[in-house]
């Protein structure tokens, strides 16, 4: 995945003697300084500093005070009273992202020479640096405010003329380049040309007049672009689609899921007051190590489609109305009744969580119906982190029998033309006109049941709109194509009268068949892990945040690269 | 160094004129071969080809190079705008470097530099850079130390290098340029 | 009392009747020290070299022996590459340019000489553009090296192959950094490395083990290999051997470039004697002994110099400017450097204002820009100073100028943080009173009084 990954020793079990700060303890060999005061609780601040880049050691904030042990005659350190080397204390500051540690070394991370090479860095940063931060996307979360504030002076000595750059670039389609904040840190650079293999970024001029920027006529575009906005320590680079929209510190943060894909990279979902603002990548080294592409990234604005469905909608002459979910659910199984078990096709589409498609299994179970597949969606693969599989839970669907990878659901329609298949049972939101089946064949059915968030050309047809909840609305696990089990939590509540799935799932089926066995998420799962192999013994609180893997992946994800 | 480009935009800079011979990019293949580590390498010397032919170097220029190189066009603008021997428009067909670092600033090269700016009749026009004459005939610039501190002032005029340049002397030096 | 050279590198320089083509140099006994070196072999160089303590000649001073023996070529897999530094561009500095353009075998026949004792099969000589002649007149030396036999593949049939090109550099001083140089060399902006891990012994030159030497110090290869390791020690002092390349400019009746051995001759006699002494009847007033970035030394400064006394101890002796020995421990002692052998002399008409402002817009414009405090600091001091310069300096401008030099020295990537801060921190200290008079007086007749240095 990564050329780089500074924060993972050679060998973790090969350990030597440091004393950070007067407290010697042991860390692996070569570990950078920076790494290792983060391992002992220490915080060394650093800008250009990133582990999963190249080192350059540009920004001179992690220098520290480095000592090595004092040697004697015979080349052998001297040892003091606590039988520890004897420390001598170099003048020079240090780096501490450069510096891998040895045997004996001592290491000052709050040293009054610290303390000034820290205030140095963070003068000389703010010299040129505009005052933007009353109208900056990175308040809140810039590095420069925060280490302002712990190792910078409150006031300035600076009374000439700042350096004036670019401001307001139109960088690329989704990022927005302000020159004048960048510290030069070369992030976006370094993670441009190493991770993405896209060497479309570059500083021109020199000295303090030095700008980043690209080409001219060439657009910063790749699918991986907006990682730069993260890896930004300021808000130089920033999110078009984030742009003056909400303030960091009012932001809810949820660990969640991208679903817009089969990769399933970990995210955390920024949210006020029920609204999805941003998504940004959360650490997963097993899936997407820090990062995830532009278009998953910005893919959650159909939450607030002006197509959401918000109330039930029952079908009369004709036409859709809106009704209550009592009578969404009666007249749903009333329909169903009137339909045998063997006359009826389900979509259990691979969006819904492994939760929600357990109880369905049940459910049809109950009824009888067999005949269940589920929806396949093409992607843009890449060799990164995109799937060609764009559904975020097809293994799950599988694993749960209610998958055959979409072939059933390919003779549906001609099924449906020829009377076999007299109703159809919808979720996932899944427009199955769009996937092939005809609109006049859908008008033929006797009963046509629809569950999904979005109206769309199929939902249009249904007699029944049963409004569903998107995956930032609901709580639930997937299993990414690579045979991860991974966990989102609900972050934002469903719009209008839209439910979750799975209790409207257990509603229907308590309606039709009377079985009302499963009430929550756990017994969901003591269920499923009596049932499902690869499910057995895991509860959800064992899948934690960072999922588990339940299957051996074939395709190793740590060689992942994109292809140049 | 011009004016710095801001990307997202289509580059201000003028195309250059004329058309790449095969002499030239002969030429160009020979300098390639200098390096037979890294093709990379050769960037700089390319550089100084096509600016000596096309008298500087625009979009046609990087963009030439870097297919050459197989490099990013950006890769290959980072290094004009980085080294000032470089310039992204015409210049003079007589072009003026005065060294303006100190052992020729105390021999007096502030005149110099005046003397000349006021016979080519330049003015300051905002632009990073040399000063360029209307007519295109003369260009002035400072540079740094020239390395001939004991001669100073030193200048070049175009690639000829001379020492001791007082005001007589620039007088002279423009009187000479045909 | 005149003094006279120690013409070793310079022994052609400016002679009558030379000329810098193959067959003049020939006729001089040129190339002669390759055959010998060719059959001493390697390693009995670098020991020559060893013994004769040579330092580096481009500003550093670091021992030549020392640097060579971080490469060992029989334990080395990947290829060793040699780069001569001619990117001569410390202010002040005038004397490669002189080799270059005079007498450009020399230079070729030691860096050959050179490259064969550390097992280089490839080597660049990287000259700064400007020397818009030099980089033709070495192609063209390399030429007839070539075809004399003494370059390309199988040298003088020893089994040994050697080719060497010239690269130009385009305008940055920065280049002159070994790695910065490396960098350039590479076909990038000219970066220096952070070192460690970027040492040029073990990722150099394409991440191979490099060599970086300046063009002096090559030349004096050659001789080393001729008259050997222990006679060379014996010209100079100890530690500090051979001879050295001064160049004189500034305020002096007699600017250029002499070569002089080691501390055999006084800061004082050099100006005094040897260039003709402060012209139009003025006085010394400071003097940078070893290029810009070299700590300034004021008139009548007396310095506490240690040295070894007839017994061998070490002893404090105090030391008049005029009597500071030209040599790299002495004007350590004083609290400066040899650097570059780059003498510029300032009398007592110049306002130091002005210098120090000329010369920190030197740095702020060579700033490669890469780390924070060189980027942002630099041009910060640029920036006071000629405000200063202009007549609207502030009362807290010293203090805070020192405040400023003082958090970029030791805290950048590559020395230039030093070379750009130590103007500051020597001139600010040393004439201090002169800085506040010049404050205290703001106003555009503070500007008028003095000639502007600064463009």
């Amino acid at each position: 995945m990564n050329p780089w990954n500074h924060d993972v020793a050679k060998d973790e079990k090969d350990l030597i003697d440091v004393q950070v700060d007067g407290v010697w303890m042991q860390m692996p060999r070569g570990l950078n300084v920076v790494e290792v005061a983060h391992r002992s609780k220490k915080f060394i601040p650093h800008y250009c500093y990133h582990p999963k880049l190249s080192v350059v050691g540009n920004c001179r904030m992690c220098l520290f005070e480095m000592g090595t042990p004092k040697m004697g005659p015979d080349r052998k350190p001297i040892l003091g009273p606590d039988g520890k080397p004897e420390i001598a204390w170099m003048p020079r500051p240090q780096i501490g992202c450069a510096t891998g540690i040895t045997p004996g070394m001592g290491i000052r991370t709050d040293s009054a020479l610290v303390k000034d090479c820290r205030n140095g860095v963070m003068e000389f940063l703010l010299i040129n640096h505009p005052l933007d931060c009353t109208i900056c996307d990175q308040a809140g979360e810039c590095k420069l405010q925060e280490f302002s504030v712990e190792y910078g002076t409150g006031e300035s000595r600076f009374v000439e003329q700042k350096v004036r750059k670019p401001k307001n670039v139109d960088l690329g389609e989704r990022i927005v380049l302000d020159d004048e904040r960048c510290i030069l840190c070369s992030r976006c650079i370094r993670f441009s040309s190493e991770v993405v293999k896209d060497d479309v970024l570059g500083f021109v001029n020199r000295g303090s007049h030095s700008t980043l920027t690209a080409y001219p006529g060439k657009r910063f575009d790749n699918a991986y672009s907006l990682n730069t906005v993260d890896l930004c320590p300021v808000g130089a680079l920033t999110s078009k689609d984030f742009r003056f929209q909400m303030r960091v510190w009012f932001l809810k943060e949820t660990k969640g899921l991208c679903t817009s894909c089969g990769t399933g990279c970990n995210i955390t979902l920024g949210s006020r007051e029920g609204k999805v603002h941003r998504l940004t990548p959360r650490e997963n080294e097993s899936v997407n190590s820090q990062w995830m592409c532009d278009y998953g990234r910005l893919n959650f604005h159909y939450l607030d489609s002006k197509d959401r469905l918000h109330r039930p909608l029952l079908r009369a002459a004709g036409e859709q109305f809106p009704g209550t979910w009592g009578d969404a659910i009666q007249r749903s199984a009333e329909a169903l009744k009137k339909v045998n078990p063997e006359e009826l096709a389900v979509v259990a589409s691979a969006r819904l969580t492994n939760e929600e498609l357990f109880v369905l299994s049940r459910f049809l179970r109950e009824l009888g119906v067999t005949r269940v597949d589920m929806v396949p969606h093409q992607g843009q693969g890449d060799s990164f982190l995109r799937s060609g599989d764009a559904n975020p839970n097809s293994r799950g669907a599988e694993l749960l029998g209610l998958s055959s990878g979409g072939r059933k659901f390919g003779t549906w329609g001609a099924e449906i033309a020829s009377g076999k298949i007299r109703g159809l049972l919808i979720f996932g939101g899944e427009d199955v006109v769009a996937a092939g089946i005809p609109a006049s064949a859908l008008q033929s059915l006797d009963v046509l049941l629809f569950s999904g968030i979005l109206a769309n050309g199929t939902s249009r047809l249904a007699h029944v709109v049963l409004p569903a909840a998107a995956t930032a609305e609901k709580t639930g696990s997937m299993v990414n194509v690579h045979g991860r089990l991974q966990r989102m939590t609900r972050a934002v509540p469903a719009p209008g009268e839209a439910r979750e799935d799975w209790t409207i799932i257990r509603d229907l089926r308590e309606a039709c068949t009377g079985g009302n066995s499963l009430h929550s998420v756990e017994d969901v799962w003591k269920a499923m892990g009596a049932e499902v192999t690869q499910f057995a013994g895991l509860s959800w609180a064992k899948i934690g945040d960072l999922g588990v893997q339940i299957e051996n992946d074939l395709g190793a994800i740590h060689e992942k690269s994109v292809k140049a | 160094m011009s004016t710095p480009l801001q990307a997202g935009m289509e580059s201000t800079v003028k195309p250059e004129s004329g058309e790449v011979t095969p002499a030239m990019e002969a030429k160009a293949d020979d300098l390639v071969s200098r390096y037979p580590v890294s093709k990379r390498s050769a960037v700089l010397p390319l550089l100084h080809l096509w600016q000596e032919t096309f008298g500087y170097i625009g979009p046609r220029g990087v963009e030439w190079i870097a297919k050459k190189l197989s490099l990013q066009e950006i890769q290959v603008l980072e290094l004009v705008t980085f080294y000032p021997w470089f310039r992204q428009r015409p210049y003079g067909k007589f072009h003026f470097r005065v060294c303006r670092t100190l052992p020729c600033a105390l021999g007096g090269s502030g005149k110099t530099f005046a003397t000349l700016q006021k016979l080519m009749n330049l003015k300051s026009d905002g632009h990073e850079g040399a000063m360029v004459s209307e007519d295109g005939r003369f260009s002035l610039e400072y540079s740094e130390c020239l390395a001939s501190c004991g001669t100073a002032p030193v200048i070049l005029r175009n690639d000829e290098f001379h020492q001791a340049v007082d005001e007589k002397r620039a007088t002279e030096l423009v009187a000479g340029c045909k | 009392m005149a003094f006279t050279e120690h013409r070793l590198i310079f022994k052609h320089i400016d002679a009558p009747g030379y000329t810098r083509d193959i067959t003049c140099y020939q006729k001089h006994g040129g190339y002669e020290m390759l055959k010998k070196g060719l059959t001493m072999g390697g390693p009995a160089i670098r020991e020559e070299v060893k013994k004769s303590q040579l330092r580096g000649r481009g500003g550093a001073g670091f021992p030549t022996g020392t640097k060579w023996s971080f490469i060992d070529p029989t334990k080395v897999t990947k290829p060793i590459y040699l780069i001569c530094n001619a990117d001569e561009s410390e202010p002040g500095t005038f004397k490669d340019r002189q080799i270059i353009y005079k007498d450009p075998h020399q230079l070729i026949e030691g860096m050959i000489l050179s490259c064969f004792a550390n097992g280089v099969k490839l080597a660049y000589l990287y000259i700064r553009c400007e020397f818009t002649e030099g980089w033709k007149i070495l192609e063209n030396a390399i030429e007839e090296a070539k075809a004399a036999g003494f370059l390309g593949k199988n040298i003088l049939k020893s089994g040994y192959d050697l080719e060497i090109y010239v690269h130009r550099g385009a305008g940055a001083y920065i280049c002159g950094e070994e790695t910065g140089l490396i960098e350039s060399l590479e076909g990038k902006r000219a970066y220096p490395r952070i070192k460690p891990p970027y040492f040029p012994a073990v990722l150099g030159l394409y991440m191979c083990p490099t060599i970086v030497n300046n063009v002096e110090t090559l030349c004096n290869v050659k001789h080393i290999v001729e008259m050997g390791g222990d006679a060379y020690a014996k010209i100079g002092r100890p530690n500090n051997t051979g001879t050295r390349l001064l160049c004189v400019s500034g305020d002096v009746v007699k600017p250029g470039y002499y070569e002089f051995p080691c501390g055999a001759i006084t800061l004082g006699q050099l100006i005094y004697n040897v260039c003709g002494g402060i012209p139009n009847g003025r006085r010394l007033k400071a003097v940078i002994p070893g290029g810009s970035s070299a700590k300034v030394l004021r008139a009548g400064e007396v310095y506490k110099i240690k040295e070894k006394d007839s017994q061998g101890n070490m002893v404090d002796r105090d030391v008049k400017l005029d009597d500071l020995r030209m040599d790299f421990d002495s004007l350590a002692g004083a609290g400066s450097m040899a650097g570059s052998g780059g003498v510029i002399v300032m009398d007592d008409s110049r306002d130091m204002a002005e210098c120090l402002a000329n010369i920190s817009t030197f740095y702020a414009h060579e700033s490669c820009g890469q780390c924070t405090p060189c980027r942002e600091g630099v041009l910060w001091l640029k920036k006071i100073l000629s405000r200063i310069a202009d007549g609207q300096g502030r009362d807290n401008d010293p203090d805070l100028l020192k405040d400023v030099a003082d958090r970029i020295a030791g805290r950048t990537i590559c020395a230039f943080g030093e070379a750009a801060a130590w103007p500051v921190q020597s001139f600010l200290g040393k004439f201090k009173e002169e800085f506040q008079i010049r404050i205290r007086r703001n106003g555009a007749a503070a500007k008028r009084d003095t000639v502007s240095l600064t463009h």
